[in-house]
């Protein structure tokens, strides 16, 4: 067994991992942060995306002791502390950007690392960035949307189908 | 996953000395090991992370060579390669956003799948593989399907790239795998056009030959209009036949001497 030390959320965590303890194991099952989905486990899906020190990685695909002294975000950390949305949580509930949700928590990670860098996305940037997020539900079109909404774009254009 | 013991050193040297243990495997990325040892296909007794080598990242230019750490993400390279806009273009499709933050250069090299970016790149740009131990020419390195010339224990420090005068990558993509169904890398050198090839082969990524002699006479895309490949040795699945595969090599050959810059 490995300790391991970490922020996530902006709150000191920490734990005892083995050496194979995915980061997304220890977020769930060891901090409780269940908001951090797995769905494919073979890196596909994207369900598990989280930020380590800033960027988007597969959670079900890094080993907990890798993230040893980063700075984890997961979905948990997105709304403000009063429970209130930000922005791209915001835009997914106005635009529909979700049905069943599963995927949702990745999505929204992708989403906040691709805006961070790229404030005003392109719809094709916005589809390109989401090559490793997968979603059974909605076809795309209003996760594109919400994305574009969410950096201030008007999107009453966008595909609607 | 099996379990394993778990290093992480902080220089060449301790990574060299902890992989020395029976059953021992560097982990760059994980990106392709992870999984693999998810299915159980791999069980190494420890692995020992490059991520906190500072001396395999990094990327820097001097006159007309690009230099990458062994460690350096394809994220990374895809931002900071700029002396090499074909090579940043390649890293930045390489997978999916996430993928790229974690794979590095140094893991793609040393695990040579068949269908991967990075060896294309660097037979076509005729790079040379830094280890601990020596350099290696990436005309040796590529020794067919997940085989390099790498020893046991042998780590990729950092990777040389020659800047060509003109380069471009073309994929065509498995649609459900993302990974190259053909990946051709054209580069333009001085003393020649070299094209290499991933996807195809059974025995890995490889030169096309006929096409670097026609290209390196005359630079355009017409060049190869008459040549093809025997598809015999080319890889045959549910995703496209040998010959199919043969017929994309020229194809993807023809776009990327289109786009090269």
């Amino acid at each position: 067994m490995t300790k391991v030390s970490m922020t996530v959320n902006g709150t000191a965590a920490s734990g005892e991992v083995e050496g194979r303890t995915l980061l997304s194991s220890f977020l769930r099952e060891q901090l409780g942060l269940t908001g951090t989905h797995v769905g494919c486990d073979t890196s596909q899906c994207g369900a598990c995306v989280v930020h380590v020190d800033g960027k988007a990685v597969k959670s079900c695909t890094m080993l907990a002791a890798e993230a040893d002294g980063a700075e984890v975000a997961t979905i948990e950390g997105q709304a403000a502390a009063d429970g209130s949305l930000n922005a791209i949580q915001a835009a997914f509930q106005e635009h529909h950007g979700l049905q069943c949700g599963f995927c949702t928590p990745g999505m929204v990670m992708s989403a906040a690392a691709l805006l961070k860098d790229n404030p005003k996305p392109s719809e094709q940037d916005v589809r390109e960035y989401l090559e490793g997020n997968l979603c059974r539900c909605t076809g795309y079109h209003n996760i594109v949307k919400s994305i574009m909404a969410a950096s201030g774009q008007d999107v009453s254009a966008l595909a609607v189908e | 996953m099996y379990n394993f013991e778990y290093e992480k050193p902080s220089s060449v040297v301790d990574a060299v000395a902890a992989l020395a243990s029976d059953e021992a495997q560097a982990l760059g990325g994980g990106q392709t090991l992870i999984p693999t040892m998810k299915q159980r296909l791999a069980s190494p007794a420890k692995l020992v992370s490059l991520s906190g080598v500072a001396e395999m990242q990094g990327v820097s230019a001097d006159g007309g060579l690009l230099t990458v750490g062994g460690a350096v993400t394809h994220a990374e390279v895809a931002a900071q390669a700029s002396a090499y806009p074909a090579l940043a273009r390649m890293a930045g499709r390489i997978g999916d956003p996430a993928v790229r933050n974690r794979g590095t250069i140094g893991g793609s090299l040393a695990n040579n799948d068949p269908s991967a970016d990075y060896p294309a790149a660097a037979l076509a740009s005729a790079a040379t593989v830094v280890t601990n131990a020596r350099e290696i020419a990436a005309d040796d390195f590529f020794q067919g399907m997940f085989d390099t010339a790498l020893d046991e224990g042998e780590i990729i420090t950092s990777v040389k790239f020659a800047v060509p005068q003109a380069a471009s990558y073309q994929k065509f993509v498995q649609p459900a795998s993302r990974f190259a169904l053909v990946g051709v890398f054209v580069a333009k050198h001085a003393d020649g056009v070299r094209v290499a090839v991933t996807g195809a082969s059974e025995e890995g990524v490889f030169r096309w030959g006929e096409a670097e002699a026609a290209l390196s006479a005359d630079f355009a895309a017409d060049a190869i209009a008459g040549l093809s490949l025997d598809p015999s040795g080319m890889i045959g699945d549910l995703h496209g036949t040998k010959e199919y595969r043969a017929h994309l090599v020229g194809v993807m050959t023809k776009r990327a001497v289109a786009a090269a810059t």
